[in-house]
């Protein structure tokens, strides 16, 4: 079921002096199963193209096949791609709007006109994928706490059974431990439901942390398109458009020009440690000091993703 | 003489009062409990605590949106209760909000600089002259005939920071301004607000989620449940990451980096902010060319 974007744009206001491009000749594959991060500064895109991808809108020019089907041929049915393709919008508690929590999550499975008993069916299941407690659910939205009503809003989307989640940043705004919640729970619920992730985030951090795959978008269109370790190794060129690495890789980089031979490409907390533990002896011999490691300490553990596909490294240059 | 504090908290107290539908009071929450903290002026502060930790909350009170339930605040020596200050304190004391669209109203950059001090009766020859010191202060001058709807965030951001100045203030509030931003815009923000500190002198309460923005501070308040459950330095503060993450706060990577290393045998000082504390630590000094 997998998502296929050929050579599109979009251009808003079309026809009119205010016309913008917003994509240019963008190419790209989303297969089953990836975990992927876009990113991108604001105005880069993203959004833009994140709406393409369930048909919310349509491309100027340029196909977007689902499970090798055209969504703009006749007769498509584009209100199974939007359920198969679920889009949960930046602050999405934002749009909570029924009478209890129940209520809210059942009613987009109620628009694919499914029966009620599967309605709520549903409705139960996503609330506790997102480990909504069940004395919530007979609650208002409103009543809820901030995190909570994210939980129950990104439920909603997911009792539409989808393929893909798309999540437009849904950390904002949360605190460290808050934004820690999400990513761990959408990478269990990724990991149980089957689903592809695409995690749109300005956290470099995160998307290190967390996806197997990042495309990196700049003024339409995308830029690179390669695993965290491909990405970053070219901070560089990151910087100039608004984007940066993931504050380990600077960590990295410094004491690699301090004469520290590690390598630069480590993204997280725990890779930096790795790498400056498995170095002691040729920081010893830099310093004349005499650090040794004893044991480890509980870090924080990047998971490999099972059945990892690794994504194309080659860059599309539009 | 003792220098006069710029904002002063005494044991405050803040209940959100809920009603029901006749307006009876159903319930009451308490967001902030027997504060007191005081800052000087020109202090650099950053403010962290997870969501719901009362931040927000201590912000709305220091430019009186909120007034104490018990306890005082008092801004440059004027009580916030007393309302023949009330604008006085506004003025004093500017806020930024996290969102940069809910705070813009101009049509134009310029315009929307000119508000506050038009707001304060001040003559037209002199707010432009106050619009025209602002947008320079936040590096935002080329754009001051543009329409702010086609800036990027960190640029709105930085015009509602050039908004405050232009009221003169000596403090400034500053609510998660980085939230929405991508790295770029939050470098910028954070950038304007060290230089307002650091040239202007203005006092700076920087409220934020991210710790390696809270690294430049002079001293940080953490709340927790409505009380300051933490304060020091930088050094201080961030040398207890146990603490911290009891807390549901982070500290910043290097800092976890230099805790791991420790926890692993090394023999490494605690509370590293930066990289190049880093190195030093690891005896690995700068080449001198």
């Amino acid at each position: 079921m997998s998502l296929r974007i050929e050579d599109i744009t979009y251009v808003y206001d079309q026809g009119t002096a205010m016309a913008v491009n917003a994509l240019n000749h963008i190419s790209v594959e989303i297969p089953d199963g990836q975990f992927i991060g876009l990113v991108g500064h604001t105005g880069s895109g993203k959004s833009t193209f994140v709406q393409m991808l369930n048909g919310l809108l349509l491309p100027s020019s340029g196909h977007i096949y689902w499970d090798g089907q055209d969504i703009q041929a006749d007769g498509f049915d584009r209100k199974r791609l939007r359920a198969n393709v679920g889009l949960v919008f930046q602050y999405p508690e934002h749009q909570l709007f029924e009478s209890d929590v129940l209520a809210d999550v059942m009613f987009g499975p109620k628009n694919l006109e499914l029966p009620a008993e599967e309605c709520r069916k549903r409705a139960e299941e996503a609330l506790m994928q997102v480990q909504l407690p069940k004395e919530c659910w007979e609650m208002s939205p409103f009543d809820l706490s901030g995190g909570q009503k994210r939980r129950a809003a990104i439920a909603g989307v997911l009792a539409m059974h989808p393929r893909i989640l798309i999540l437009d940043e849904p950390t904002a705004g949360l605190d460290p431990r808050g934004r820690d919640e999400i990513l761990e729970m959408v990478r269990r619920m990724k990991e149980n439901l089957h689903m592809t992730i695409v995690l749109v985030s300005h956290s470099m951090d995160d998307v290190a942390e967390y996806t197997d795959r990042i495309l990196v978008m700049n003024a339409g269109s995308i830029l690179m398109d390669g695993t965290p370790e491909e990405v970053f190794a070219r901070y560089e060129e990151l910087e100039p458009i608004g984007l940066a690495a993931p504050q380990m890789v600077y960590i990295m980089q410094y004491l690699r020009g301090l004469g520290l031979p590690v390598n630069p490409n480590a993204l997280t907390v725990e890779a930096g440690k790795e790498e400056i533990l498995s170095h002691i002896a040729d920081l010893n011999a830099l310093t004349g000091k005499n650090f040794h490691a004893v044991g480890t300490g509980a870090v924080r553990t990047r998971k490999q993703p099972q059945g990892k596909t690794k994504a194309e490294g080659e860059t599309v240059h539009a | 003489m003792p220098v006069k504090a710029m904002l002063q908290i005494k044991k405050l107290i803040h209940d959100y009062i809920t009603r029901d539908d006749e307006g009876n009071v159903s319930g009451k929450i308490r967001a902030l409990d027997d504060v007191s903290l005081e800052v000087k002026p020109g202090e650099f502060i950053a403010v962290l605590g997870h969501n719901g930790s009362g931040k927000s909350t201590l912000a709305k009170h220091l430019n009186a949106l909120l007034f104490p339930s018990e306890g005082e605040v008092w801004v440059d020596g004027m009580e916030t209760d007393d309302e023949d200050h009330l604008w006085d304190i506004r003025q004093e004391a500017g806020m930024i909000f996290q969102n940069p669209d809910n705070q813009i109203i101009g049509q134009v950059v310029e315009e929307d600089v000119g508000f506050g001090p038009e707001n304060l009766g001040i003559p037209t020859k002199e707010i432009w002259e106050r619009v025209d010191e602002a947008l320079t202060t936040v590096g935002m001058q080329e754009f001051r005939h543009k329409s702010p709807n086609r800036l990027s965030g960190g640029q709105k951001q930085r015009v509602s920071i050039a908004g405050v100045i232009a009221m003169h203030p000596k403090c400034i509030i500053m609510d998660e301004p980085t939230a929405m931003l991508d790295p770029s815009g939050r470098r910028e923000v954070i950038r304007a607000a060290r230089a307002l500190n650091e040239v202007e002198g203005i006092t700076i309460i920087l409220i934020t989620h991210y710790m390696e923005e809270a690294i430049y501070a002079d001293r940080i308040f953490v709340m927790d449940e409505g009380k300051v459950a933490l304060q020091g330095t930088p050094h201080e503060v961030f040398s207890k990451v146990d603490t911290m993450k009891k807390l549901h706060l982070d500290v910043p990577e290097v800092t976890l980096l230099a805790d791991e290393l420790r926890k692993a045998g090394l023999d490494l000082p605690e509370g590293i902010l930066t990289k190049e504390e880093l190195a030093e630590a690891l005896g690995l000094a700068k080449k001198k060319n």
